[in-house]
């Protein structure tokens, strides 16, 4: 990085106002040095041997995934642990986790937008990405457990096939898919239309000749027209005005897969709100799970800065806050309904055979985040990264809590068995995160983390001058 | 093009340093009575659609339409195939059992306004297009970082190869160049 461009030195006066609240970006930053910083990172011609490292990790994890794919399609999904009466289990516990998680890049990406919430511009951009890749592995869970997913499609999508059979459009897992591959589509729409403007930049600056044309092609010929950029702004915002109901939609609709049902711990009223803070909450904490090493290793920190993180804790103290709500909720209805199913399921929850996995959830999910309270926890970024992925882990013992203890013991308890996953499924859910890693360390490589144009615009030098307006 | 005697030329750019000047710049071209002439910036700048005097776009009416379209569409969709196409009777419950489409045709109604959206946003900025004259100038690569242009194209009435470049001139650019076809 150009060491001219490093911020000028701020009195001690200064110092002390603006610590209380930190800057979105900190001071002394040009278009130039913006631009460069950010795009250094894809430009350079040398990648940092840590990248190799990490990509090597999800490398190989990814290689798991294949794996694990190659054998259940030649096998069949009675290599899953989940059976009669568990007939769900890693495969939507997974598919509502990362669903849950790609919920903040969309919740960053729009609804921040339209709250014209400035802190959001440098993490939307790898925040929805993130978005991206979380949908990807969550489709292929529901995707894999059809068997066959190539001969499934006509369950899941409504195309005239040679048997004259419909999908059933009552059943809320037809509305998943609507919900779900809407979410994808609106989601990778809206990250493109936000990276043109940076690819164009991109072909500007790049050396080589082989970058400077595939970013050429990637910008669609942008070249920053007042005409194409009045457009593009109204089409930024409508796609963002879209995107706000979309994403409040898909996680209610995903609550729906089990509220619909009349099976006690899934049939409740509270599930869509509950789900939809749940995912914001773990999808906060998969942000800063990426947020934190990303800005230190690539020395992002004059654009993440204090300020993102302090955010993202309070949102998910907030979230975090509602989903515990929503367990005391759970608690309290399962006793005032005097309904005896209801009862037990919650006492089972409590004291059965997965009660470690129930208090847990409970440690992390209602007692953990109250840490998140005090201001020196959100100031020591080390603890914070250990905090976020244990949220992680408490939105993924929620989700097998409720998927889990609901069906393994229902109304008979003539049919009441144990659900253990086996390895082929804690290999697939491994091979995700390997697909989710692959693909983040493939975006910081070749993809600019950070919108780069969306940064130029909370720089002062964007502001125009007082007596221009005179 | 319109001027015969001028067929290798698009337009003459001048450079500007920062959105201020841009804004002055656009403001006096139009004043000057020049119409045919678009800026460049590395970043949206709302002042220039008053200076330029852009219209508002009819994206909004477009996505609009989409959205009903995606909407009627979705909801047309389900009840085809649940009344007419396959009917199934549950219980001798209605088979257009509207409150059940409500989501899908939710979905399909945020989807018909968002593919609106960006292909019309796109079609209306006629991108992709590969080529442009603006990019034969060495100085325009900075528009995109950190340098703002305006053009003022052979196509207008008032362009006058000499007059304008003095125009311009008048208007304190970083520099001003002539931008081949």
């Amino acid at each position: 990085m150009d060491k001219s461009h490093a911020p000028v030195a701020l009195s001690a006066e200064t110092k002390a106002l603006l610590g209380r609240t930190p800057a979105v970006i900190e001071p002394g930053h040009t278009f130039e040095s913006v631009t460069e910083t950010i795009g250094h990172v894809v430009l350079s011609k040398r990648t940092p041997i840590g990248w190799f490292l990490g990509f090597f990790i999800a490398f190989i994890l990814l290689m798991v995934l294949n794996m694990t794919i190659g054998n259940l399609l030649m096998k069949g999904i009675g290599i899953w642990g989940n059976n009669v009466p568990v007939g769900w289990a890693f495969d939507i516990i997974n598919f509502v986790w990362w669903i849950g998680i790609g919920h903040a890049g969309t919740l960053i990406s729009a609804i921040l937008l339209l709250f014209r919430q400035q802190w959001r511009t440098s993490i939307n951009r790898f925040a929805e990405a993130m978005t991206l890749f979380a949908v990807a592995c969550a489709a292929m869970f529901p995707l894999l457990h059809t068997g066959r997913p190539w001969l499934a499609i006509y369950w899941l999508f409504p195309y005239p096939n040679t048997m004259g059979i419909w999908p059933q459009f009552r059943s809320p897992l037809i509305w998943d898919v609507f919900a779900v591959s809407t979410y994808g589509t609106v989601s990778a729409l809206f990250w493109f239309t936000g990276l043109v403007p940076d690819m164009a930049t991109l072909r500007d600056r790049a050396k080589s000749p082989f970058a400077r044309r595939i970013y050429g092609m990637l910008s669609l010929g942008w070249r920053g027209s007042a005409k194409h950029w009045q457009r593009y702004e109204t089409a930024y915002l409508l796609l963002a005005g879209i995107s706000t109901p979309l994403v409040l939609s898909v996680h209610s609709v995903v609550s729906f897969d089990f509220a619909v049902s009349v099976l006690p711990g899934w049939h409740a009223t509270i599930f869509p709100p509950y789900f939809v803070a749940g995912a914001i909450y773990s999808g906060f904490a998969m942000v800063m799970t990426l947020a934190i090493p990303l800005r230190k290793f690539y020395h992002l920190e004059d654009f993440i800065t204090m300020r993102h993180i302090h955010n993202m804790t309070k949102v998910m103290l907030v979230t975090g806050m509602i989903v515990a709500f929503g367990y005391s909720q759970e608690a309290f209805f399962a006793w005032y309904s005097a309904n005896p199913y209801e009862q037990y399921m919650m006492y089972n929850r409590m004291t059965g055979p997965y009660a470690v996995f129930y208090w847990s959830l409970i440690g992390i999910n209602a007692v953990m985040i109250q840490l998140f309270w005090f201001r020196s926890v959100r100031d020591n970024i080390p603890f914070l990264f250990i905090l976020s992925l244990l949220v992680n882990v408490g939105m993924w013992l929620e989700r097998f809590i409720i998927i889990v203890t609901s069906l393994h013991r229902d109304f008979l308890p003539s049919s009441w068995d144990m659900y253990a996953p086996t390895r082929w499924d804690f290999g697939m859910f491994a091979g995700t995160i390997g697909l989710f890693l692959a693909l983040f360390f493939l975006f910081i490589r070749f993809l600019p983390a950070i919108a780069i144009f969306e940064m130029r615009t909370i720089v002062p030098e964007a502001k125009l001058k007082a007596e221009h307006h005179g | 093009m319109a001027h015969a005697a001028e067929p290798t030329l698009h337009g003459l750019m001048a450079e500007f340093e920062n959105a201020t000047a841009l804004v002055d710049a656009a403001t006096k071209a139009r004043l000057a009575g020049y119409r045919k002439m678009d800026a460049y910036s590395p970043i949206p700048i709302e002042e220039l659609n008053e200076a330029l005097d852009l219209k508002r776009t009819r994206l909004p009416l477009l996505v609009l339409i989409g959205g009903i379209l995606g909407g009627l569409g979705g909801f047309s969709l389900e009840y085809w195939v649940s009344v007419i196409a396959y009917p199934m009777n549950v219980g001798d419950r209605p088979l257009n059992s509207w409150p059940q489409f409500i989501p899908v045709t939710f979905e399909t109604t945020v989807l018909g306004a968002a593919l609106t959206c960006f292909i019309g946003m796109w079609a209306l900025n006629k991108l992709p297009q590969p080529y442009h004259p603006v990019f034969n100038v060495d100085a325009f690569g900075r528009a995109s970082t950190d340098r703002f242009f305006l053009v003022i194209e052979t196509t207008d009435p008032r362009f006058e190869r000499h007059a304008t470049w003095k125009f311009l001139e008048g208007l304190h650019p970083v520099g001003v160049s002539e931008v081949a076809p």
